[in-house]
């Protein structure tokens, strides 16, 4: 068993989430790179689930969540 | 201001009422103009087309006049005064955005060259029979001022008047021409630039990226405007809208909104109509007239005189907003208001209704495509006159 | 569930669409799962990396969901009539020829009501960037047949499957004169992003259609799942075909979509030609519009 051990992206970044702007459309949870999301059981105010951080050592701060978020309620960006 | 000397053609010219509408635009500082082609209008922008290069104005002919009529509101919000040129179909089309610049409170001038109806309808003759379109024909209630001219000349003034009022009261304004009026040739005097009189459009003195909101009033009912461009990012939609311009769909809202749009106009009536009269002081008819049929009654008038009737002469200039007080004291002091009009009565109601009752009234209907036999007025003054 | 919102995060940084966006009018009517929001933020993207500035920049949207669009932008920013605001951007432009005018609206709007607009616009040239979001139905009337409702797709005015043909987008751009014309769906957000940054920095008239999600009517309608599955089957069955000639890009029912750009080609705007025709006829006696200062002049792309 040779695991060649992946090396920890050099640029760090943050992912920030307003949980009431979202109506739970998933894309971010979908389509982050690193999988640094996963939809939440619980509910915002207005009864959608929202995305939380399982993995924020993973993200890049690539910013796609951002870019697809149709409710302007999340974004990453690089630290 | 007075007018800038550019688009100004000083002189005495021999000139048809189209062309002399031209004129007017030019000299009342019009540089856009986007129309479709349509008898007997086109000549207002076939003259603007070929006028417009020599004095740093744009005409564009677009596709059609649902488009002419809103490229005048982009080019409005863009800094331009602008205008569209049209007649009975077109005036239909343009419906949808008289609509929208009267809500978003867009000066600008629309020139309607009546021909008859219903439809495609007599396009080469004359007809008067869209003046009540003008007042209601786009859905919604609103109020909006109709000039209406009777000569040549009166096609040059009058659309400079149209250009200074809708400035002044960020409405849209009608020039409401007909086909006779249109292609008539008289003499048209066109003053020096510094004779004519210019209201410059109202803007902000909010600075570049201040907080300026876009229907905020300030000082009387209508809010100073801005342009693209000037960094006050306005938002302006047709929605119902608060003053910030953003859409706010409720009663509340919606009866402020409307009732200052129609306020504004309403409570400077005064301040808009004008009438010409003649004789009206002692008479016991008026004949109230208006556009070419204000020309046509001059003959009636003279023979009724001639017989020995007291007969007044009285021509709206401005139809809309209508002369509501003066028609009404009018009607208190006459026997009989004769109305002689290119259509089957339409301003003919509006002055039965002023007259409460007071004063017989009487129309001379005609149904287009000439104008009247001067006879036919007579004979209703007689009949008015037992 | 608590009843009190956790505070919205604070914190140095903030979202960069929102410098964009009119924050008083946030959250904004689209749907869960609705694609406009992100096209949204391909847009803002574009014009920050564009470097165009803020105030030289109008957008103007027809009626309808992405008819919304203009009003939630924190530009100068004009939300006409049904189907008309290519022809509102028209006289803007003319007017102000400094101002880049961007026409944000629906398939709808663009193509049903307002499609012979477009056609003349794109055949004049005029300089404007303008960006469909095609849903391929009508959303805020409830869900009709739009002309880009693809064959055997259901509406609420199709009930029975659509049997008209559809149009071809990026062909019809191509064909009316577009000078440059791309497809993205809103789940290529950065070719999205760089097309519209193409295109706004491009003189002429410039076409983006952005194949996007309608989960409430379009989706569920024809049992397409949610958003997310619209979102994944544009994964699954995109092709990224540049340069791909327009006449074979028409999308079908849960077709294969071709996207890229299509077209990228130059000719005299409808600026540029009108000063230089006006000029060659009128000599001295031409006089340039006001704003219009080097307009006509000679450019180099």
């Amino acid at each position: 068993m040779s695991q060649v051990e992946k090396a920890k992206p050099k640029i760090r970044g943050e992912v920030i989430v307003d949980r009431e702007r979202c109506k739970g459309c998933y894309f971010c949870v979908e389509f982050c790179p690193t999988d640094v999301l996963a939809m939440s059981e619980d509910f915002n105010l207005k009864g959608y689930h929202f995305p939380e951080i399982i993995a924020a050592d993973r993200c890049t701060g690539c910013g796609l969540c951002g870019a697809y978020c149709p409710d302007f309620a999340i974004f990453g960006h690089r630290i | 201001m007075k007018a800038d000397p550019k688009g100004v053609l000083t002189g005495s010219h021999f000139i048809d009422g189209d062309h002399a509408c031209a004129e007017g635009a030019l000299a009342a500082g019009c540089r856009f103009a986007a129309g479709y082609p349509i008898t007997p209008s086109t000549e207002v922008v076939e003259r603007l087309a070929s006028r417009f290069p020599t004095v740093g104005g744009i005409f564009i002919q677009m596709e059609d006049e649902l488009a002419s009529s809103i490229a005048i509101l982009g080019a409005v919000w863009g800094g331009a005064k602008a205008a569209t040129v049209t007649s009975g179909p077109g005036f239909s089309l343009m419906m949808e955005h008289i609509g929208l610049a009267v809500m978003t409170e867009t000066p600008c001038v629309i020139v309607n060259v009546q021909r008859g109806g219903p439809s495609t309808g007599l396009p080469t003759l004359p007809g008067q029979a869209d003046m009540m379109q003008a007042r209601w024909g786009s859905h919604g209630d609103y109020e909006i001022i109709a000039l209406s001219p009777d000569s040549p000349q009166e096609c040059f003034d009058l659309t400079i008047s149209a250009f200074n009022l809708s400035e002044r009261f960020r409405v849209p304004v009608f020039v409401m021409m007909d086909e006779c009026v249109g292609h008539m040739i008289e003499r048209v005097v066109i003053p020096d630039p510094d004779e004519i009189e210019i209201v410059p459009r109202r803007l902000t003195d909010v600075p570049r990226g201040g907080e300026y909101l876009p229907y905020r009033l300030d000082g009387d009912l209508i809010p100073p405007m801005t342009h693209a461009g000037m960094g006050h990012y306005p938002h302006i939609t047709g929605l119902t809208h608060d003053e910030r311009g953003y859409p706010a769909m409720n009663a509340e809202t919606q009866d402020t909104l409307v009732r200052r749009l129609c306020d504004k106009i309403l409570k400077n009536a005064d301040d808009i109509i004008e009438i010409r009269e003649d004789g009206v002081d002692g008479a016991d008819i008026v004949v109230v007239s208006y556009g070419i049929t204000s020309r046509v009654c001059l003959p009636a008038i003279r023979e009724a005189r001639a017989k020995g009737l007291k007969v007044g002469w009285l021509r709206l200039v401005t139809v809309w907003p209508f002369p509501d007080r003066l028609i009404r004291e009018l009607a208190g002091r006459v026997k009989a208001l004769v109305v002689p009009e290119l259509n089957l009565g339409q301003v003919y109601y509006e002055v039965e209704r002023c007259a409460q009752g007071q004063a017989t009234t009487h129309l001379v209907p005609h149904a287009g495509g000439a104008v009247h036999d001067p006879e036919d007025i007579l004979r209703v003054i007689e009949e008015a006159a037992r | 569930m608590s009843t009190q919102a956790p505070p919205a995060p604070t914190c140095e940084v903030h979202n960069p669409t929102e410098q964009w966006l009119r924050m008083d009018r946030i959250p904004h009517i689209w749907c869960p799962g609705c694609g406009i929001g992100s096209s949204v933020n391909c847009f803002t993207d574009a014009l920050e990396k564009s470097k165009i500035p803020r105030d030289n920049v109008s957008i103007v949207s027809g009626i309808g969901c992405t008819g919304r669009t203009a009003g939630y932008l924190k530009l100068d920013s004009f939300h006409t009539t049904h189907g008309r605001p290519i022809a509102f951007a028209t006289g803007l432009k003319l007017a102000n020829p400094k101002l880049k005018v961007v026409v944000y609206s629906g398939d709808g709007d663009l193509f049903a009501i307002g499609g012979n607009h477009f056609i003349h616009a794109a055949r004049r040239n005029m300089d404007m960037t303008v960006i469909c979001v095609n849903n391929m139905t009508y959303g805020m009337t409830g869900g009709q047949v739009t002309p880009t409702t693809p064959l055997t797709a259901k509406a609420t005015t199709s009930p029975y499957g659509n049997f008209e043909e559809p149009f071809n987008l990026p062909y019809l751009a191509e064909s009316c004169g577009a000078v440059y014309v791309a497809r993205w769906t809103s789940f290529h957000v950065r070719q999205l992003s760089k097309s519209i940054r193409e295109a706004l920095l491009k003189p002429g008239f410039t076409f983006i259609e952005v194949v996007a999600p309608c989960p409430t009517l379009y989706a569920r309608r024809n049992r397409l799942g949610a958003g997310i599955d619209a979102m994944k089957y544009y994964r699954e069955q995109s092709e990224i075909k540049n340069g791909a000639p327009t006449r074979d890009v028409a999308l079908g029912f849960q077709s294969k979509i071709i996207c890229g750009k299509f077209v990228d080609t130059s000719r005299p705007t409808w600026l540029e030609a009108q000063v230089q025709q006006h000029r060659a006829v009128l000599g001295d006696k031409f006089t340039l519009a006001e704003n219009w200062e080097g307009v006509g002049e000679p450019r180099e792309d």
